[in-house]
């Protein structure tokens, strides 16, 4: 087109130009893709969430919200506990290997002390909450060898008093523990540990 | 190219002229919201006498705190009511049936204050409180006539009452204290100057941050203009 | 790359798209600083929708929560503060740039014949703007919103017969509320800039047809090579690609600019009575509307006398919809045989002069009380009574003015030094 053409230069200059354009895109992408991140205030109601259960009796169990996702705080009997220690067998995961839990609820009742449950109530397949069935045997509906536990209506699951899930069911692995703390005898902290908020 | 500048300067220079709308009637003040030791102390002047009556109710206290490097452990033994949480709105604990019992109004939300007034026009209103013995409450203010508002902070400046309405060559009203409070009047300026750049801090809590991004975003569309100006001409030189 | 592009262009017209419209389209070599406001109008309207897009995942629509969800978004959602201010600089931006765009036709006559169509399609364009930024005001719930959005709606009432029908419909309610809110809400986010993008394409595609004007309001066609190449055409890409990037820096310098360091313009742009959630019982002392309304508004409230048995409110209902009405006709108002500005006479320069005058005056008027006194000897109403004259002038005289002016000869071929 024209000898005074210096397509050195204009190669260069084009380059430098569409990268700077391309970094001062990306900068201007950032705020917005990080406008899409949990908010202030989501952040404050996902805050750790305190649960007294000063009122609450052997066999019994509460229901708490953390992060909308619900809680459950169970107070195990000792018959119950006994029970979790057959069922080995019967289990996809009994020693929680593959599971969500806490290091300190990585043990035979997946609690910080064995009485006291804390699990967060959603099945493990796909986000249902779980009903619970702690009859036992026939009364249950679930079987004469029923010991009492967890039942996912969407899809089937069981899961045992410790949230442990029995094998063969959709369920791959057992209920998550969430993080949790005893703020004195009475009163959990769930969502902060020693670690950590989480 | 001479020709765009003059105009980008008609068109940048254009709203000064509009903006100025300036109260003669107010005493200005100095902000500074790099002022965190102001800020702490407008802090808490809001919380335990405003916070009482008024909300700030799009604002967090966590927000707050950090803002403002107010430890977590400062936060909740000085600036909350006991039950919040930090990551809680600064809401009153009157509730609003209350206040509008009381007050025949409900006191406005104090969040935005500083956006809806002028600072000047705060730091003058909350030291032109004086005695009015016809008035509900028992106090007026000359700039706010009949505000619904009692003087909460005369523990503070003392009672006066109002002189003059226009007294001085300026046109401001003069006030004589007849009971002091606890601070002298200069204290008293200091004080309500403090809270007055706490409210402009409340009023946008991202402004010193806006600034400083702005100035980074500046560089950059510098370097950017330098170079796509380069480009234009490298391709623009054929043309004759 | 080139093998996608081919399988690409097989089923898809990439490449003809791309040399019509960019690579081989021919504009004049002799473009100006006027030229750059339509690329900016492009960016300024894709800064609209994704901002736009963004808030509306935090915002809403509700009587109750919009004035809280706005301040969310200002403090509680990270960054949420930057896309709002993106949003509402954007809006007054927008204007800027529009009526600069305009004025750019007035300049060089570009909406003169063959381009009338590309001129009723931008001003179809403009006035949907001007709808969709006034809904768009109304969704931060904020006090000036409200009263803002009571009193235009209530410009319908003075039709006759059907005007209090017809409020009533447009508000979903006999005052503005929830419901109100939610249609804007619903106009403001999807069927106008559903309709805007579709008018634009059309606006651009519609001037691709004819051809770009220049400053010198001659047709570059009637001069083409061997190859059937305007002569003082240069491709669009790389030509103007560039120079309208460059462009684009120093206008991102302007509005970032504003963006970062004065959002609210001295209260220009975010004013203080919006800061307070809507009130009922409350309108603000100092009502107005956006300065880009305001010519219009200055207009609306000049006239003052009944005339003809219909009312003054009708009249300065009518008033202010030919104001902008009148626009549309302009290319048929237009009897001079030159188009741009370097070859009219002193009249036509006189009168642009005078209309631009009377334009950035009633503008300034509609600010202010029109019982007060901010210019010299008399009110604001006053002034604003003279100057409505003086902006009908420019359009009701200018058949005339413009058949008498006495221009000069057109060149040949375009200016370019």
């Amino acid at each position: 087109m024209d000898d005074r053409i210096d397509n050195k230069r204009r190669r260069l200059l084009t380059n430098v130009a569409v990268a700077a354009w391309a970094l001062g895109g990306t900068i201007a992408a950032f705020p917005f893709i990080r406008s899409m991140t949990p908010s202030a205030r989501a952040r404050a109601a996902g805050a750790p969430v305190a649960i007294d259960i000063s009122r609450l009796e052997p066999g019994q169990m509460i229901k708490e919200e953390w992060r909308g996702k619900p809680v459950w705080v169970i107070r195990r009997t000792d018959a119950m506990l006994q029970k979790l220690a057959g069922l080995g067998e019967a289990l996809a995961d009994p020693d929680s290997e593959r599971s969500e839990q806490p290091a300190y609820a990585k043990n035979a009742h997946r609690s910080r002390e064995p009485e006291v449950l804390v699990l967060i109530g959603v099945c493990t397949h796909l986000g249902c909450s779980p009903t619970t069935n702690f009859a036992i045997g026939p009364a249950s509906g679930l079987g004469d060898d029923w010991p009492g536990g967890f039942f996912c209506p969407c899809h089937g699951s069981k899961f045992d008093l410790a949230g442990r899930v029995y094998r063969n069911l959709p369920a791959p692995t057992n209920l998550v523990v969430p993080p949790y703390k005893f703020l004195n005898e009475t009163v959990i902290l769930v969502g902060e540990d020693d670690g950590g908020t989480a | 190219m001479k020709r765009l500048i003059a105009f980008l300067f008609l068109v940048t220079s254009a709203p000064w002229c509009m903006g100025a709308s300036e109260n003669a009637l107010v005493d200005s003040v100095y902000i500074n919201l790099s002022d965190n030791a102001s800020l702490q102390r407008g802090a808490r002047l809001f919380v335990n006498y405003c916070l009482s009556c008024h909300s700030a109710a799009y604002m967090r206290y966590r927000r707050m705190a950090k803002d403002l490097d107010i430890s977590e452990e400062l936060l909740k033994e000085n600036l909350m009511f006991a039950g919040d949480k930090p990551g809680d709105l600064m809401k009153t604990t009157m509730p609003a049936g209350y206040a509008k019992d009381w007050f025949g109004v409900v006191p406005p939300d104090l969040t935005l204050i500083a956006r809806v007034r002028e600072p000047d026009w705060i730091y003058t209103y909350l030291r032109s409180f004086y005695l009015d013995e016809g008035s509900p409450s028992g106090w007026n203010n000359s700039l706010f006539k009949n505000v619904a508002m009692p003087h909460v902070l005369y523990g503070l400046q003392g009672n006066q009452r109002l002189i003059s309405k226009s007294g001085e060559d300026d046109g401001k009203p003069v006030f004589r204290l007849e009971k002091p409070g606890t601070l002298t009047p200069q204290e008293y300026d200091d004080v309500i100057r403090d809270l007055t750049n706490f409210l402009v801090y409340l009023g946008e809590p991202v402004k010193l941050d806006r600034y400083l991004i702005g100035v980074f975003v500046m560089m950059f569309l510098g370097g950017l203009l330098v170079l796509s100006y380069l480009l234009k001409k490298e391709f623009w030189k054929v043309l004759h | 790359m080139i093998r996608v592009l081919n399988w690409l262009d097989e089923r898809f017209p990439v490449r003809s798209l791309w040399n019509e419209h960019l690579a081989e389209y021919y504009a004049p070599k002799n473009f100006n600083f006027w030229y750059y406001f339509g690329s900016l109008a492009i960016l300024v309207f894709v800064n609209q929708v994704v901002t736009g897009v963004f808030l509306t995942m935090h915002y809403k629509p509700s009587s109750e929560h919009a004035f809280a969800s706005v301040e969310y978004i200002m403090r509680d959602v990270p960054w949420g503060w930057l896309i709002r201010y993106l949003h509402a600089v954007g809006a007054s931006a927008f204007f800027v740039v529009i009526y600069l765009h305009m004025f750019r036709a007035l300049l060089y006559g570009s909406h003169r014949s063959p381009r009338e169509l590309v001129w009723i399609l931008g001003c179809i364009i403009y006035v949907l703007l001007m709808a969709e930024s006034f809904m768009g005001y109304l969704l931060p719930w904020g006090n000036l919103s409200y009263w803002g959005a009571q009193v235009i709606i209530s410009l319908f009432t003075a039709i006759p017969w059907a005007g209090e029908a017809l409020a009533e419909w447009l508000r979903g309610d006999f005052v503005v509320s929830d419901a109100t809110l939610n249609r804007f809400f619903a106009f403001h986010v999807a069927l106008i800039p559903l309709i805007l993008t579709g008018l634009v394409v059309i606006h651009i595609l519609a001037l691709h047809v004819v051809g770009s004007n220049n400053p010198d309001g001659i047709e570059i066609k009637k001069h083409k090579n061997e190859n059937g190449i305007p002569k003082d055409g240069i491709p669009f890409h790389p030509f103007y690609t560039v120079k309208d990037l460059f462009g684009a820096v120093v206008f991102l310098i302007l509005f970032l600019g504003v963006v970062f360091f004065m959002p609210e313009l001295f209260g220009l742009f975010l004013e203080r009575a919006n800061f307070e959630p809507a009130n009922l019982l409350q309108t603000p002392s100092d009502i107005v509307p956006l300065w880009y309304f305001t010519p219009f508004y200055s207009i609306l409230r000049a006239v003052t006398y009944p005339l003809f048995g219909v009312d003054a409110k009708l009249w300065g209902v009518i008033c202010m919809g030919l104001s902008i009405g009148l626009f549309f006709v302009l290319p048929w108002l237009d009897r001079s045989p030159v188009k741009s500005i370097r070859y009219r006479g002193w009249m036509y320069k006189t009168a642009l002069t005078l209309f631009v005058l009377s334009f950035l005056i009633l503008g300034y008027l509609g600010l202010k009380h029109p019982q007060d006194t901010d210019l010299v000897l008399f009110s604001n109403l006053a002034w604003a009574q003279v100057f409505s004259f003086v902006y009908f002038g420019f359009f009701v005289l200018m058949p005339w003015y413009t058949k008498w002016d006495k221009t000069k000869p057109e060149p040949d071929r375009v200016t370019f030094k």
